[in-house]
């Protein structure tokens, strides 16, 4: 197989799965899920609108992210929370990616939810859930304190982030708390993750725990037990315009002519994924 | 129609750590060897390149390294009278995919298991009694002992370059080594791993509290290192990226850094990537194995004859392959007969987290850069009166401060908003945690089939996965919980978080990929599938590698006991290869 007909048959079996979703019963919930809903959720994924980073989510669903992202990691004296560090735009982004699709997750029928130690259970991708998600928490709120999410008190905000993590909201087939445990992973992932995938921007997270980005050698340091460990922070995609010498770049990729600093470029780009069974995710831009 | 292909001497099914080892040793002796690998080819350069290996979200959280659970995965339940549902995204185990196998992204945590470990049932019953088993615990000896397998560790040791201090040599133990470990041949091939601020706590603690805490044996070199077979392998840096990762440096041992270099080179062996087998075929009679059946990435089905078929996949594929294959007597719970599927297990874990006084700069590590008390391992104290057998150890491992995973905050810490920013910025670099690693007995309902709803991508039904913890692991895991706590009190903390692990097993966080039995070894054809040899007992030219093979699960990684005992098997296939024959009559 080419590796162009592997990226069709990746894509292919997204939207199979969105397919599978609309045609047969699920043993979950009492719920209709209407089909148009769906779809839109699979068609979505390869919709770029003229952006660098990949794009998701609907508008409306994106205030609702970033609203509730805002509230999950504040801005405060500590430093940046999750807008400033970019995890709207990071979680946008996998969500259109390979993660959001569910690529190389098993999907096949029949769905039955099962006991906790069972795992997830959903016949919904990543990118579902956000979609059926969001939409179910708007319709709560306005129904329930006549506003979306996103235009609601700070309060209000977390009293419903709150309820969504006990379980307490129903959101039809999806359980509250798994999309509130999705919501929180990858809030948690944009804030802590490498730069290169859009999140933690200007090392946000990073430099509210001290830790400087991956580097390759500490025996040096390894023995100097208590005391702080202080180098520029870097990035699998260099340095941000923080004053750092090139031998701290791991990568050794970034030289500029004199350069005592380098700055990480404005686009991102991600190689293509070839995952373990072959199968291949193309190349991208963040 | 599956077109064939000419015959080989020896078939290997996987590509990963008993396979390069079976074909090193196979292809010395002279026979033609051909590994099957379902993953792609893999190499330090530039698959685990320090320019990108060093990613937390893409393999250790999105797991671009382990294997799809869309091309295969297993259903799994509890108790037999549930329904299994299909595991659908990895959790509490990883098993790998590609060239390596799950010896590119371990951690290199390197054990030999206790000499009462391979006498678990004669031993236990001798000291404590029949009574000391519970019924439904079906416990067996290994059929081989410390001493006959002791040449094996010592090979595989000096093979991976393992660093560490011995506790006895010959029976005269070894001051700043584990005073309980069986007796070897000689030293550790490397000196222990420098020791980080976090280890050094551990260390002076549990001495405080009169235990005996020694370097952890592990596979990341302290120096560099030429090995047994004249691989030169570099001296660890401590990046804290090995478990999950691939190792950039030639530190950690893996296929590609211990084996590959000299194999690769070999005209009678070869290897073919993303194929995977899918059979295992046999004679008419049903007593001799002709080949396998293998289908590629374009789904073409190949049939590839062989003298002779050596299952080295990992744990739960092998015996999915004999199930599916119809080899052998399917295991049955109720009539408690049949063999293949019997006595899965794997470990009870429990973790204490502690905050420290002082800064431990956590991202400084390395997979197997660890303390360790082996005092409540295996059979390493008295059980009397204390409700189980068994036992585990507890360790501080400082394998990294990776960001997204890597965080032990304290009890009582907000889990979102400002009071969780609070916490990790206060106590990142301040934490770390122990791990409790008992081991887990073999139970008459811990088995594993074939599940009759749920089909993998070749059309094969699923296996299916029983398994729970038992009230036996639970008092063990208690028992070694509070001692590690008992540790912790005595580190200058700011914080203590203890998590025992209670109630039923989840298959959802991960625990370890230490999954073993459903192709057992023993001295018995009914309760065994393999020999002391690693030999079917049906089918003299079929062997199954790996942790498979295990009776019962010890306190301890298996991954050096797997590798021991596929160079002792390599010795019993070169017998056989003279003199085709069981190598145990029955």
């Amino acid at each position: 197989m080419e590796p162009h007909d592997q990226i069709e048959a990746g894509q292919t079996r997204a939207t199979d799965a969105c397919a599978s979703v609309s045609r047969r019963s699920f043993l979950i919930g009492a719920a209709f899920v209407s089909s148009s809903l769906l779809l839109g959720g699979c068609g979505g994924g390869n919709s770029t609108r003229g952006s660098a980073a990949p794009r998701f989510l609907e508008p409306g669903e994106r205030n609702f992210v970033r609203a509730a992202v805002d509230r999950l990691i504040p801005a405060d004296a500590l430093g940046a929370g999750a807008v400033q560090a970019g995890v709207d735009v990071f979680i946008d982004a996998q969500l259109a990616g390979p993660f959001g699709q569910a690529v190389g997750i098993f999907m096949q029928a029949p769905f039955h939810l099962g006991d906790t130690e069972q795992g997830y259970q959903l016949p919904f991708t990543p990118a579902q859930v956000y979609r059926l998600g969001i939409q179910r928490v708007d319709e709560h709120c306005t129904r329930t304190l006549g506003s979306a999410f996103a235009q609601l008190k700070p309060e209000q905000q977390d009293k419903i982030l709150h309820e969504l993590e006990d379980g307490k909201i129903d959101l039809g087939e999806i359980p509250s708390g798994d999309f509130f445990g999705l919501l929180w992973k990858n809030t948690r992932e944009g804030f802590l993750a490498d730069p290169i995938y859009g999140g933690n921007r200007d090392f946000a997270g990073w430099k509210l725990i001290g830790y400087n980005g991956p580097r390759y050698n500490y025996l040096d340091d390894i023995g100097n037990y208590g005391k702080p460990y202080e180098r520029p922070y870097v990035s699998l995609g260099g340095t941000r315009p923080v004053m750092c010498r090139l031998s701290d770049s791991p990568t050794g990729r970034f030289r500029g002519p004199g350069c005592e600093y380098a700055h990480m470029p404005a686009k991102v780009h991600y190689d293509a994924l070839t995952t373990t069974t072959g199968k291949v995710w193309p190349a991208g831009n963040l | 129609m599956a077109k064939k292909l000419p015959e080989v001497d020896v078939v290997l099914v996987g590509f990963g750590w008993t396979a390069s080892v079976i074909a090193q040793e196979l292809t010395e002796a002279g026979a033609n060897v051909l590994a099957l690998e379902r993953g792609g080819w893999r190499d330090t350069v530039p698959d685990f390149s320090v320019t990108h290996i060093q990613d937390e979200l893409r393999y250790a959280v999105r797991k671009q390294i382990f294997e799809e659970t869309q091309r295969s995965t297993l259903a799994f339940r509890n108790r037999p009278d549930q329904l299994a549902l299909p595991m659908r995204e990895l959790g509490s185990f990883l098993p790998a995919a590609g060239v390596g196998g799950a010896g590119v992204h371990w951690n290199g945590q390197n054990w030999r298991f206790l000499p009462t470990d391979f006498l678990v049932r004669s031993h236990n019953e001798q000291r404590y009694g029949k009574k000391a088993i519970p019924a439904d615990m079906t416990i067996q000896d290994w059929g081989i002992t410390y001493e006959q397998l002791e040449p094996y560790y010592d090979k595989w040791e000096y093979l991976c370059g393992i660093s560490g201090k011995a506790g006895n040599i010959g029976g005269k133990i070894q001051p700043g080594g584990n005073p309980f470990e069986g007796a070897r041949r000689r030293e550790y091939p490397l000196p222990p791993l420098k020791r980080c601020a976090a280890t050094v706590l551990f260390d002076k603690a549990a001495r405080e509290v009169g235990l005996h805490p020694f370097p952890a044996p592990a596979a990341n070199t302290s120096k560099p290192y030429v090995n047994s077979l004249g691989v030169q392998m570099g001296q660890c840096t401590f990046c804290g990226y090995c478990e999950w990762f691939g190792c950039a440096n030639y530190s950690k041992a893996s296929p590609q850094s211990t084996i590959l270099p000299v194999l690769l080179k070999k005209d009678n062996f070869s290897f073919r990537t993303h194929c995977s087998v899918v059979r295992v075929l046999t004679d008419s009679a049903g007593k001799r194995a002709t080949g396998v059946v293998y289908v590629d990435q374009d789904g073409k089905e190949y049939i590839q004859p062989a003298q002779m078929v050596v299952l080295c996949a990992f744990a739960h594929h092998n015996v999915h392959l004999l199930l599916v294959s119809k080899i052998g007597s399917p295991y049955d719970p109720a009539s408690q007969t049949g063999v293949v599927g019997r006595n899965y297990a794997y470990q009870l874990s429990s973790d204490v987290n502690v905050t420290c006084k002082e800064r431990l700069n956590p991202f400084m590590g390395a997979g197997a850069l660890g303390q360790v008390v082996d005092d409540f391992n295996g059979d390493n104290f008295d059980h009397t009166g204390k409700g189980f057998i068994g036992g585990g150890y507890i360790a501080l491992w400082n394998t990294g401060g990776r960001p997204i995973l890597q965080e032990y905050l304290p009890k009582g810490t907000p889990k979102w908003g400002g009071g969780w920013k609070k916490a990790l910025h206060e106590d990142y670099l301040y934490s770390t945690h122990m791990q409790c690693h008992g081991g887990m007995m073999s139970y008459r309902n811990n088995y594993l089939d074939l599940d009759p709803t749920y089909t993998d991508d070749y059309g094969n039904p699923l296996l299916r996965l029983t398994f729970d913890f038992y009230d036996n692991e639970h008092a063990m895991s208690k028992f070694l919980t509070d001692h590690a706590t008992d540790i912790a009190k005595a580190i200058p903390n700011r914080g203590i978080n203890s998590k025992p692990r209670k109630g039923h097993y989840s298959i959802v966080p991960y625990q370890t990929t230490h999954n073993t039995g459903g192709a057992a070894m023993g001295n018995d054809p009914r309760t065994s599938f393999v020999n002391p040899f690693l030999q079917s007992w049906d089918i003299p030219n079929l062997w199954v590698m790996g942790s498979s093979v295990f009776p019962q699960n010890p306190g301890y990684n298996p991954t050096g006991t797997v590798g021991a005992l596929a160079f002792w098997a390599a010795d019993a296939m070169k017998r056989y290869i003279r003199n085709p024959q069981p190598l145990v009559q029955t």
